[in-house]
């Protein structure tokens, strides 16, 4: 599921006025609030930041999954080492560039369609005709559907012999012979997309549809005593209006399309056409039970996410204005 | 008719093609999953819109497999435990950190923000030692406490933005009363956060429901996998003969619950899915 959205974190605290902060409950306050905090932070650090370390530190070892504990020190050797006139390691592997390749060309080719499929969904539903609710619900479908469901059905839907999607083209003849969508290394990246495209469209476009309905109607009106063409004023009004909107859009759908995995493992399972960074880091450290070199593929995955975070943040000038203090 | 009416018409009539559109591509292949689940096996062969001979074969056979009974029991356990876990902890870390001015709020807030945009698979392996160390591999405890990584942070976050909305003047008359920040929770809060609870906690839940990394590789045995694993690896005779029927029946059965909660709940969980997006 993506994470829901949260616009670039303006979440300012609501203290009390001044008046009430005398000191013994203003203490009383703060100390409540880390003692209330200190729970969830303990599981954070026991989930996410220590085994991140972990990963960190196991990038670094020879580890294999059947004995974590007895491991030695080698270095860079996962990333790269030069042995015997020969490169190895991650970053000599080029079924691993060809991951990297493979995610990037899946993140922005589907996050693209998305966000023009979700503009125009949500450009629909925000007008006003007979049976709104039931379609907004419709749409709501795919995005209900979990994941690997939604992977099978549209495998089963893509299957080469017995699947509709080739009965209905070969129907209206615009394909002579069936296609082997999963199967085939020309079309299984499309396959992919297909799919999630298709899932996560709804997303995008509740929340493109959140921000149509806050936007003043006033100028809407203006444009329209004007007699300005209504594409025009969608370029020229609406699309600077919710610009802010998409850019967090467009930020949550790249980091879940960045780490992607489900709906590649199930659809092409190990293929290396779609291999994305998250399948090659797994396949190396459940299937190779080479926790070393696998954690350092997962090392790298996130690196490359934070500096997609990071590039992203500053190429759109969202500043994180973390409200409060 | 004029010209100018015909435009209009036009315009019209392209616009419920859209519609049109629109629900088909969204609807199709779940009506498509759920003809199949009624076509027996031996007529997939025929491509067709709606079965000719419909048959409850399939439901029977993956509701007598004993592996996904357990399946759905094991997913049910999961997604119940984490949203009641990150519930609990989000519920007072949003207190702290929607109505108390301290020190360090920015650095808490983003650290949360930071851990919800996580690659899974960057702690896969830091997770799977921790869960072996705790005695949890191949059992659902490690699903529930794994599962916290992606539904605690937006469960605070989303939580802190509702309780950030609640009026000032509710805080106050408690401490006037001399009420301790737990007993404003408990009483003051709790009863007013009940929506915004259920919105969040469906959406912890349908997460949790589809979670398939983890699910794959912390689990080991039929017994303890979670729905989707089971969905994903069913298997029939052979690598090129999936039995796509049983598994279509199998994908039905446990997106029907999901789709009828959304329907239902779907203002909640826009509210829910654009909190501080836009209200911020």
């Amino acid at each position: 599921m993506s994470t829901p959205v949260t616009e670039s974190a303006p979440i300012p605290a609501r203290p009390l006025p001044a008046s009430y902060r005398s000191t013994k409950v203003r203490r009383q306050r703060v100390r409540a609030a880390w003692l209330f905090l200190a729970p969830m932070l303990v599981t954070l650090a026991m989930v996410a930041g220590w085994p991140l370390l972990r990963t960190f530190y196991f990038s670094f070892t020879d580890a294999s999954l059947s004995d974590m504990s007895d491991t030695l020190f080698i270095g860079l050797e996962n990333y790269l080492v030069y042995d015997d006139g020969r490169w190895f390691g991650v970053l000599a592997d080029p079924i691993w560039w060809r991951a990297v390749w493979n995610t990037v060309y899946f993140s922005v080719v589907s996050v693209s369609l998305e966000v023009v499929f979700g503009v125009i969904v949500a450009l629909v539903l925000n007008a006003e005709f007979k049976g709104r609710t039931l379609v907004r619900a419709a749409v709501l479908i795919p995005w209900a559907i979990p994941t690997i469901v939604s992977a099978q059905m549209w495998a089963w839907m893509l299957n080469d012999q017995f699947g509709i999607i080739n009965h209905l083209l070969m129907a209206f003849g615009i394909i002579a012979s069936p296609i082997a969508w999963t199967a085939d290394a020309n079309y299984s990246m499309w396959a992919v997309i297909m799919v999630d495209v298709w899932k996560t469209t709804p997303f995008v476009a509740l929340l493109v549809l959140a921000a149509l309905q806050m936007l003043p109607k006033d100028c809407y009106e203006a444009a329209e005593v004007d007699g300005i063409h209504p594409v025009k004023v969608f370029f020229r009004v609406t699309l600077p209006l919710i610009t802010p909107a998409l850019m967090v859009a467009v930020i949550f759908r790249l980091l879940d399309a960045l780490r992607v995995f489900d709906v590649i493992y199930v659809l092409t399972s190990n293929s290396t056409s779609t291999m994305s960074m998250s399948i090659y880091a797994r396949q190396q450290l459940v299937e190779f039970q080479d926790v070393g070199y696998g954690s350092a593929a997962s090392t790298l995955l996130f690196l490359i996410i934070a500096l997609a975070t990071i590039a992203y943040l500053y190429l759109g000038r969202k500043q994180l204005q973390l409200g409060g203090d | 008719m004029t010209s100018r009416q015909l435009s209009k018409f036009a315009a019209r009539a392209g616009f419920w093609l859209l519609v049109a559109l629109i629900v088909v591509i969204a609807v199709f292949p779940f009506y498509y999953a759920i003809k199949t689940s009624f076509t027996p096996s031996s007529d997939l062969f025929r491509v067709e819109l709606w079965p000719t001979r419909a048959t409850l074969a399939n439901y029977v056979q993956i509701f007598s497999q004993r592996s996904f009974l357990q399946a759905i029991f094991n997913s049910v356990l999961v997604a119940t435990s984490v949203v009641f876990i990150a519930l609990l902890l989000g519920i007072t870390a949003s207190y702290a950190l929607g109505r108390v001015r301290f020190r360090g709020r920015t650095s808490v807030l983003l650290i949360i923000l930071g851990v919800s945009m996580f690659p899974q698979v960057a702690v896969l392996s830091g997770l799977f030692e921790v869960i072996r160390a705790l005695n949890l591999y191949n059992n659902p405890g490690g699903l529930i406490l794994s599962y916290t990584i992606f539904t605690l942070p937006f469960t605070v976050w989303v939580l802190t933005t509702f309780m950030r909305q609640l009026p000032l003047e509710l805080e106050e008359a408690a401490i006037m009363d001399g009420a301790t920040p737990w007993v404003t929770i408990t009483k003051v809060f709790l009863p007013l956060m009940w929506p915004a609870m259920a919105t969040t906690g469906l959406l912890a839940f349908i997460a949790a429901w589809n979670e398939f990394l983890f699910a794959l590789t912390f689990t080991l045995t039929d017994s303890q996998r979670t729905v989707p694993v089971a969905i994903a690896l069913l298997s029939g005779g052979s690598a090129y003969e999936l039995p796509w029927a049983p598994i279509m029946a199998a994908s039905v059965v446990v997106t029907v619950p999901l789709v009828v909660l959304v329907i239902i709940f779907q203002r909640r969980i826009v509210s829910g899915l654009t909190a501080g997006a836009v209200k911020g």
